[in-house]
């Protein structure tokens, strides 16, 4: 006897996913008392394995970083905490990787490091890692408003084929478990990080094209304002939350 | 380019037993896996680790394939004497690093 077509089967499955996704509470942000690190939902050895420097990958990333920086630390303590923030030449905000390449086009006559080259990722762990304790403290004004609140909206549009926002998973959702997954909150505060899934370090952008083929939309590219403006409405919402970079994460 | 971390406590009592604990940075491409148009990657993995105590080896390992990049390996030893503890990672390619640390017994 035949079985059933695969298709309407599949059809059903997703109905009943987003029946289940309709029924939970519509999209609230997540209260101040309530957030936590995607450290905190995360099992005690991936914890073990990000707290001790020896043991943590991404450190291998900061010791390259270091030796491509070749200057002394402390200079840039702190700066993680505040990317994205407004360049004027852009008119926009940019991120820790923006930055950076840009110095390196701008004052150092030196070409632009590609997107998720392992020296960008160094330069940017070790940028990050002097920022490590430090609560996230993003600057919102009149000139980068308006993009905080494009990131927002991208936030809470459902998009894709499978029509999900990125607030119905991790304002709504946050805690339970996406197949064997928990859902973290999305508060970006260990990047950039080393994920054991990728068996590398990779930067947030990495991240949020990954959360959107995995709502089967199409991912933009690296460096697209509408990834930078995610990214600083992510930070903004971390607001005062420490950064732990470089992040250790499954 | 930094290609180990090693944690060996700088400082021990006779017949302690200390923990060591080694990261170095490696891809471990398994040799299994194909580009997307189909061309395998060839493999490139560490295939062995020793480590040697005042020239003694105390622990040696051979790596798999199965392994995940950046192998992390931590093992013990009794602190006998003060002097250098020498490890050395070799694979694939040619790849070879050698590091050491040195400890005081007291």
């Amino acid at each position: 006897m035949p079985g059933p077509p695969a298709l309407p089967l599949r059809r059903f499955v997703v109905t009943v996913i987003m029946a289940a996704i309709a029924a939970s509470a519509v999209a609230a942000e997540i209260p101040r008392a309530e957030r936590r690190s995607g450290y905190d939902l995360m099992g005690r050895e991936t914890r073990a394995m990000q707290d001790d420097d020896t043991a943590n990958p991404g450190m291998l990333f900061v010791l390259d970083g270091e030796s491509l920086w070749k200057k002394k630390t402390g200079a840039v303590k702190g700066v993680a905490a505040r990317y994205p923030a407004f360049d004027a030449r852009e008119g926009r905000p940019i991120d820790l990787e923006q930055r950076i390449n840009r110095c390196r086009v701008d004052r150092q006559q030196a070409p632009a490091l590609a997107w998720e080259s392992r020296d960008l990722l160094a330069l940017t762990a070790y940028v990050a890692r002097q920022s490590r304790g430090l609560p996230i403290d993003v600057t919102i004004d009149a000139r980068t408003q308006p993009f905080l609140d494009a990131g927002r909206a991208a936030f809470h549009r459902r998009q894709g084929q499978i029509n999900l926002s990125c607030s119905q998973c991790h304002d709504d959702l946050w805690g339970r478990k996406l197949a064997g997954s928990v859902i973290p909150q999305a508060h970006p505060t260990g990047y950039p990080i080393y994920r054991l899934e990728w068996q590398s370090l990779g930067s947030l952008q990495r991240r949020l094209r990954n959360c959107l083929i995995g709502t089967r939309a199409e991912a933009y590219e690296f460096g697209a304002p509408e990834l930078v403006d995610l990214e600083l409405y992510l930070m903004w919402r971390a607001q005062g939350m420490k950064l732990e970079s470089p992040g250790v994460r499954p | 380019m930094a290609s180990a971390l090693i944690n060996v406590p700088e400082r021990a009592r006779r017949g302690e037993i200390i923990e060591i604990k080694t990261l170095v940075s490696h891809p471990m491409e398994t040799g299994y896996r194909r580009t997307q148009l189909g061309a395998t990657i060839p493999r490139d993995i560490i295939r062995s680790f020793v480590c040697t105590y005042n020239g003694a080896e105390i622990f040696r390992a051979e790596l798999h394939p199965a392994i995940a990049a950046n192998p992390f390996i931590t093992f013990t030893t009794v602190a006998t004497e003060s002097g250098t503890l020498t490890f050395q990672w070799t694979g694939d390619n040619g790849f070879s690093v050698t590091q050491s640390a040195t400890i005081t017994v007291g």
